[in-house]
């Protein structure tokens, strides 16, 4: 009997118990449909996550003050000391000590209250260099970026976050008008175009001024030269190693520090806030999987407990076609057919039903979902592959039937 | 794999050479640790073209010869060659094919597939064969058209009246041109008028010259054959040639 036969009368076989096969193909269905959802939400999410980071900029590396060890042993954790100077940022832009970072932006911050008018907000001010935008992959809406001139002049003007910006003024058309920050009077010479916002602070809500400014006018002090953060861009992807490795050693030198254990400063890539927030996310991925994973398998027990009662019901049928001459293998793959059937039959179905939602899902829920074709050709591979080991032991109970029990039963 | 198995038997032709041979057979069923003994010793020979009726009450072991002769089950001891071939030596796939190519079944309850139109239902055996396609399609035809069905080739089971059901099981037994016809109480469940036709059918069939066995308890439906063998107990009690009523210009029943 070859395999054309074999279908055939598989499907007469399907097709003459449309309801309970359909109901059969129904838990396959939602398993396989499951899966290809949850693991689309999951990549979905990561890309998200990965595309919100990349927004800093592209290859970056930002460096960090603290992470010190002081003589007592006190060590200081990351972000904290003021170990950084300008200084530091511009032996870093030194083209032939670093010569695989292609730019360098120099940040020192703080949370001020800005008022225009009778409105006031407060968001936090940047001093920023000339390089923000090409190091931060930042463009402008309206008006101009801070100039050299500008970082020279130590001059009053500021760039807006197109939040700060509508908070303030209500709109974004709004170069040329003037904020009052700590009692100085700015003039707003651009406003940055929108970025979204990244999992740790909103890239819309900034003031930036010129660095010089920022640290002879609203912090002063003997926190004057120090900075908060220098983001660091390198050349290329494939020249984030060595610009990390430069900008580590140049560092280390410039502050006197033998061994790279006691550095003042930390030094993280993109690449690592990415791994670590999609880390989280692919755990919970694998969980949610896992739990699709789980309707799958009981949609195969499903399978194979309509392949056992289509067996027993079928025991006469069987008898019958061995009397006429099947042998046990061609019982057998009659019904490994008819359930790898069932199985691919759902498979086909959940995934379209996945492909479905997938699409129409995203506007509701607001997260993108992200179907991967390895995902729809494994669902389907899995699907048949549940079909058929479910269908295994029916199939082997049907084929050892003896044939004269077999056409006995009434 | 199975026809290398089958050792070629030549026989001139008209020879009376048996296409059954059971020699000593013996059956036992083992329930627990209860034996019963189904079978205690039949010698039984079936030549070329013989109609011969095996007739007992039930309990006698005519159905166990049944399964025999049909290679549905194998004895405990004895042997039995099928056209010079011993299948007790033969794997369940070896088996399946023997009755495959030798055996045309007729049974009590038809068995046919509801699902199936009569002419799919008739080319099943040629299905396990590997005849092909157009060929099954064209012999099930010629079958039905050869037990009066012709045209009702594409009626389901259930569109038929028994009578024409079980001439559908006759068509299917003879579509692989076996060895034997092996009719087990295949009037059991018709009517006197369904029962003659089927009788009617089967008389055509041995005057082609088919081997037929026929399975029955009634003495009516035995009479018809040529040779009546009287099993009891496991037991043959009697093998005795036989004419037929109605060609003695009586009636049968």
């Amino acid at each position: 009997m070859n395999w054309m036969e074999t279908a055939r009368t598989s499907w007469s076989a399907i097709g003459s118990h449309k309801m309970r096969s359909a109901l059969t193909v129904l838990g396959i269905l939602i398993g396989i449909a499951a899966v290809i959802l949850t693991v689309g939400l999951g990549l979905g999410t990561q890309k998200d996550v990965s595309s919100q980071i990349s927004s800093l900029g592209s290859n970056l590396l930002i460096v960090s003050p603290g992470s010190s060890t002081s003589s007592t042993g006190v060590r200081g954790g990351f972000g904290t000391g003021s170990t950084l100077t300008e200084a530091d940022a511009t032996a870093l832009s030194s083209k032939v000590n670093a010569p695989d970072i292609a730019g360098v932006d120099a940040e020192k911050s703080s949370s001020q209250e800005l008022t225009a008018g009778s409105t006031n907000w407060t968001t936090t001010v940047v001093g920023v260099t000339p390089s923000y935008t090409s190091v931060r992959n930042r463009t402008l809406s309206e008006g101009t970026f801070i100039t050299a001139k500008d970082q020279a002049d130590e001059a009053s003007v500021v760039v807006l976050g197109s939040e700060t910006a509508t908070e303030l003024f209500g709109s974004t058309r709004v170069v040329g008008q003037s904020v009052t920050i700590d009692s100085q009077t700015f003039q707003v010479i651009g406003v940055l175009a929108s970025s979204g916002s990244n999992s740790t602070s909103n890239l819309d809500d900034t003031a930036l001024v010129p660095l010089s400014t920022m640290a002879s006018n609203l912090v002063g002090g003997s926190q004057a030269n120090s900075v908060s953060t220098v983001y660091l861009q390198a050349k290329s992807a494939d020249a984030l190693p060595a610009a990390y490795q430069e900008a580590k050693a140049l560092l280390l030198n410039r502050h006197n520090i033998a061994s790279a254990d006691d550095a003042d400063f930390t030094i993280s890539s993109q690449d690592a806030l990415v791994g670590a927030a999609t880390s989280v996310y692919k755990t919970l991925t694998i969980l949610l999987t896992g739990i699709a994973a789980l309707s799958l398998l009981v949609g195969g027990i499903g399978v194979m407990n309509i392949m056992l009662v289509s067996v027993s019901e079928r025991t006469r049928e069987i008898g019958l076609r061995k009397a006429l001459g099947a042998p046990p293998g061609a019982i057998r793959n009659q019904f490994l057919v008819e359930a790898g059937t069932l199985g691919l039959t759902g498979g086909i179905i959940g995934a379209a039903l996945g492909i479905v939602a997938a699409l129409v899902l995203p506007g509701v829920i607001g997260s993108s979902i992200e179907v991967s074709g390895l995902a729809i050709g494994l669902s389907l591979i899995v699907s048949i592959g549940i079909g058929i080991i479910f269908g295994v032991y029916p199939a082997t109970r049907a084929a050892r039937l003896a044939p004269i029990d077999a056409l006995r039963t009434e | 794999m199975a026809e290398a198995s089958v050792m070629p038997v030549f026989r001139a032709p008209g020879s009376s050479e048996p296409v059954i041979q059971l020699t000593a057979a013996r059956k036992t069923y083992k329930t627990g640790s209860i034996e019963f003994e189904a079978l205690r010793g039949i010698d039984l020979d079936i030549n070329a073209g013989e109609y011969v009726a095996v007739v007992g009450p039930s309990g006698s072991g005519k159905s166990t010869v049944m399964n025999i002769l049909g290679c549905l089950d194998t004895l405990t001891s004895g042997s039995y060659l099928l056209a010079g071939e011993n299948v007790e030596d033969l794997d369940e796939i070896d088996l399946a094919d023997v009755r495959n190519k030798r055996i045309g079944f007729v049974f009590q309850q038809f068995h046919l597939l509801p699902s199936l139109s009569a002419w799919r239902n008739v080319e099943l055996p040629m299905v396990y064969a590997g005849v092909h396609r157009d060929e099954r399609r064209r012999r099930a035809v010629a079958a039905l058209e050869r037990v009066g069905l012709g045209d009702r080739i594409d009626n389901k089971p259930g569109q038929l009246s028994g009578g024409q059901q079980q001439r559908v099981a006759v068509a299917r037994a003879l579509v692989t041109e076996p060895t034997m016809i092996l009719a087990d109480e295949p009037t059991g469940n018709l009517d006197s008028q369904s029962t003659e036709d089927v009788l009617a059918l089967l008389d055509e069939l041995h005057e082609s010259g088919r081997t037929i066995v026929l399975i029955t308890h009634e003495t009516d439906v035995a009479q018809r054959s040529r040779r009546i063998v009287h099993v009891r107990d496991g037991q043959v009690t009697s093998d005795e040639p036989n004419t037929p009523t109605h060609l003695m210009g009586g009636h049968a029943a």
